[in-house]
């Protein structure tokens, strides 16, 4: 449960997590099985096709919450069981324990439910005087240790079998086996007892299935079974989301769910418990029944245009499963009780403002949980979101306000980069990196060497290198992105050679151009990101040009999807942006699916390389294929790296944020890049160039790393 | 799908979850098995993996309980009832058909007839508002489920008019694919950690 008051208190809390050396060996085994698993589960299914379905299902039942829970109600209350709808986690909690005094309970087991962890139910029902066992092994195992779950579906997965072994010692008053096998076999034999003398069970619910007030639960190790059938009191707790109108709405997340959480095609037990059934030991000779439905915010949520998709969510834990961060520092401190790229959305819904304001920051923006997510949430943009809101609501501190204020105002932001070139000489030591820069700046951030600015921008360059095309029969528009313009026009000038070298491309750099803006929706600044969007709409004209290209992956993937996003209540910009966005296209694509250029056009000796993916080019845009096929044109041997779309850590102003995060992903990358064999790297991102030759540049390994337009244009025969 | 393409299914499916799955002639035959299977096992299955694991007081007195060779089987049809009976009592083996809160700590087989299969998954489909039929299923150290070849169907989305019919009243059923398991030690795979250690479904080909 990550509990820091303060980002800096945050950070040494994270710190303290990435010296946790068996949780990230664990998470990091994990996250590489996980994608092998995930992969042959849904080998003869096709995973977008049923995400969507799921998406569009669970959409259509958010929008009727209430009606669904009358029709839930009807009819399980006609098969006797008694169903409650609770405000608050409080209420929900009080609920409970007055179901359990009614029914004069002492002795309760419980069976997974993250509804329950929400509303810290056991806290509040052993104050009452009950005896609360949990019963699923790893909620068992901390509950023993007074801590809660670190994964939505393996709660346990940071313990080492010696800590279980240790744990298993202590409860049993005997000295346990270091053996998985026999642990989990004490741990069968010990609970067996809890459930044999238990009056009341509690589980959660995957389901509630309005048209038969049936409730669902999946389970593998069959505790969930023995705690609906064994006590004569049972309670179900389910946010008022599980409810769905039809078995078939159900029976679809089961085709998904264990697929995406562990690879599994089902798990060993899916129960549909409808109405009460025969129980011996109850008085009335049937099981005493309720199910309680828990608000707490969720039909809020639900009249929230852009967050009601949260309420999609089926609790796979997958976000987790594929996020570098989570896999980096594990649950506690990557969520409160919530975890996961979810998490970090839920917490501020369910747990509050101060909960998730730390939290939200620390999210690299690189979609893998986007990408994976069972009911196509898009997490990215809602953590983003959730961290606008939150600074909204507290005021922006200073320096993020400040930045918001200098890139909304291109003249002054210009200024200021030109002025840099002028200042930064006594830093560089004539390097083209920044080699001596005053301690308070360089605080954490030694793992890689960054980039001196370039002593001419490209768009000071622009008039003298620009193509004069007499007879064109393609416009188009160059978006630069800050990097490229200030930092490396070196990546825009290949590109432009590349164009040039097709016949009949009119190519243009509009001056008014500026930054994109994602930095400022990195940084909650939404209000200036929407100015600064409208500047560039302005700036560039999309209806004079057939397409605008852009050599940055982040600029590209933001100018495509988040323009559109700024403008959505704003119907008149909104249509400006969605024309904007439609002629957006990243370089690799242009050319070579617009320009169509082939092997013919190349010359020169082979050479291995190996591509590093950027997040915003692969899962952002969906493009794979273009700047691996484009290398494979110019004559180049393409060597892929382990874990090529897995960041490299820059995520824009995180690597600032967060700089101990950001070393720890860049290492892995650099590792991968060079167990390749190759020595050179391409790829479609200034940024993620600016962290991976900075951290080739640190440790001092000769590595070359370049945009795919630099390798192309070096490549291109003379004419 | 034809039924001897779905019994070819659900064989694979399930054997990639580590249940056992024979094809049966006759429900003697099943029967047989079911008496078999129950002599041929350890006393206490938990044995193959430590009951010599130290436990504490209360777990010790529920181990305890558990001294003959049980056989449960409720709600089974008469023709089976009488052909398992035959083969128990030849083989020494005691059965019940209720009483099954008196064996929390545990029974060797818990018999059961499925009320279908899902080729799909591997997955065989037990109804049990019958308190007795939902513990034999639960408490069993083996839990061997009768499935006629005919009650086969392709996927989850077939059964569905027979579920919500189910649900139009008081029900419990379940989808039960392989034995019990977890791995939240490590994420080690172990079979049985409250269910069954053993899942073992005898089709029943049609005649």
């Amino acid at each position: 449960m990550q509990d820091a008051t303060t980002l800096k208190e945050y950070r040494k809390q994270l710190r303290e997590a990435l010296e946790n050396d068996f949780q990230r060996q664990a998470l990091d085994n994990f996250a590489v099985a996980y994608r092998t698993s995930r992969a042959n589960a849904f080998a003869d299914i096709d995973a977008p096709e049923l995400i969507a379905e799921i998406a569009a299902a669970k959409d259509e039942s958010i929008g009727r919450l209430e009606e669904l829970f009358q029709e839930f109600k009807r009819h399980a209350e006609a098969a006797g069981t008694k169903v409650h709808l609770a405000a608050t986690a409080h209420e929900a909690n009080e609920i409970i324990a007055r179901i359990g005094k009614e029914n004069n309970v002492k002795t309760i087991v419980k069976s997974k439910s993250m509804t329950a962890e929400e509303t810290h139910l056991n806290d509040h029902l052993e104050a009452q005087g009950f005896e609360v066992t949990e019963t699923d092994l790893g909620e068992w195992i901390i509950q023993l240790r007074h801590e809660g779950p670190t994964h939505m579906v393996m709660p346990a997965i940071h313990l080492s079998r010696y800590q279980v072994a240790d744990l298993f010692s202590e409860v049993t008053h005997k000295q346990q086996d270091v053996d998985i096998q026999k642990l989990v076999k004490v741990a069968r034999r010990e609970l067996r007892p809890k459930f044999c003398q238990a009056d009341m069970g509690i589980s959660g619910a995957n389901f509630a299935i309005a048209a038969t007030g049936t409730i669902g639960l999946i389970t593998n190790e069959g505790n969930g079974r023995l705690t609906t059938t064994l006590p004569r009191v049972h309670v179900a707790l389910a946010g008022v989301d599980k409810l769905m109108p039809t078995l078939h709405d159900a029976l679809r997340i089961i085709r998904c769910l264990p697929k995406n959480a562990t690879g599994q095609a089902i798990t060993s037990y899916v129960t549909w418990i409808t109405g009460t059934v025969p129980c011996e030991p109850s008085p009335r000779g049937t099981k005493v029944k309720h199910v309680v439905f828990l608000d707490n915010g969720r039909l809020a949520m639900a009249r929230d245009p852009e967050f009601k998709q949260v309420l999609r969510c089926i609790r796979c834990g997958a976000c987790a499963n594929v996020c570098p961060i989570y896999r980096l520092v594990g649950g506690h401190k990557y969520g409160h009780v919530y975890i996961g790229a979810i998490g970090l959305v839920a917490t501020y819904f369910f747990h509050g403002r101060e909960k998730a304001k730390n939290l939200v920051q620390n999210c690299l923006n690189c979609g893998a949980c986007k990408a994976v997510c069972a009911a196509g949430i898009d997490l990215p943009t809602l953590i983003k979101e959730v961290h606008a809101r939150i600074q909204d609501e507290e005021g922006h501190p200073l320096y993020s306000t400040a930045v918001g204020q200098v890139l909304k105002n291109r003249k002054l932001f210009h200024t200021m980069l030109k002025s840099a070139r002028l200042l930064q000489k006594p830093i560089t030591g004539g390097t083209p990196y920044l080699r001596h820069l005053p301690m308070f700046l360089f605080k954490d951030q030694d793992f890689r060497a960054l980039p001196a600015v370039a002593d001419e921008a490209f768009r000071d360059k622009w008039e003298r290198i620009k193509p004069r095309v007499a007879d064109a029969k393609l416009k188009v528009a160059l978006f630069s992105g800050c990097v490229q313009d200030f930092v490396y026009p070196e990546q825009m000038e290949a590109a432009v050679a590349v164009i040039a070298s097709k016949p009949g491309v009119a190519m243009e750099y509009p001056m008014g151009q500026s930054c994109c803006g994602l930095p400022l929706q990195m940084m909650g600044e939404k209000q200036a990101g929407r100015e600064l969007a409208a500047h560039n709409m302005n700036a560039i004209d999309a209806q004079d040009f057939d397409y605008i290209v852009t050599m940055c992956a982040s600029c590209a993937s933001y100018l495509k999807h988040g323009y559109k996003r700024l403008f959505a209540d704003d119907p008149a910009m909104a249509y400006k942006a969605a024309q904007f966005a439609h002629r957006v296209i990243d370089f690799s694509s242009f050319v070579r699916d617009v320009l169509g250029i082939t092997d013919e056009s190349f010359t020169g000796p082979s050479k291995k390389v190996t591509y590093h993916a950027p997040c915003h080019l692969c899962r952002g845009l969906g493009v794979t294929e273009a700047p691996r096929a484009l290398l494979g044109e110019a004559g180049l041997e393409y060597v892929p790296a382990t874990e090529e779309d897995v960041c490299c850590g820059f995520g824009g102003t995180f690597s600032v944020k967060f700089p101990e995060l950001s070393k720890e992903l860049l290492g892995k990358k650099l590792a991968n890049l060079k167990a390749t064999g190759a020595t050179a790297m391409a790829t479609d991102c200034p940024g993620c160039i600016m962290q991976i030759r900075g951290g080739f540049e640190a440790e001092k390994t000769p590595f070359e790393v370049r945009h795919v337009a630099e390798y192309l244009a070096e490549r291109l025969k003379r004419k | 799908m034809t039924t001897p393409n779905l019994v070819e299914k659900l064989t694979a499916k399930a054997g990639l979850v580590s249940a056992t799955v024979r094809c049966v002639a006759s429900m003697d035959e099943a029967m047989a098995y079911v008496a078999d299977v129950c002599v041929g096992k350890e006393a206490c299955q938990i044995l193959a993996s430590g009951c010599d694991a130290p436990l504490s007081g209360t777990a010790e007195a529920l181990c305890e309980t558990k001294q003959d060779k049980i056989i449960c089987a409720p709600e089974m049809p008469d023709e089976a009832m009488a052909a398992l009976s035959a083969h128990c009592a030849e083989r020494g083996v005691k059965l019940i058909t209720s009483g099954m809160r008196a064996h929390l700590g545990g029974i060797d087989i818990g018999l059961t007839m499925a009320a279908a299969g899902i080729a799909e998954t591997g997955t065989v489909v037990i109804r049990s508002l019958n308190e007795e039929v939902r513990l034999a299923s639960m408490i069993a150290e083996i839990h061997i489920a009768v499935l006629p070849a005919r009650a086969i169907v392709a996927d989850s989305y077939a059964l569905e008019p027979r579920l919500v019919e189910w649900m139009g009243q008081p029900d419990f059923t379940a989808f039960v694919t392989g034995p019990s398991r977890t791995a939240d030690i490590e994420r080690v795979l172990a079979l049985g950690v409250h269910g069954p250690l053993e899942l073992h479904i005898l089709i029943l080909e049609d005649k």
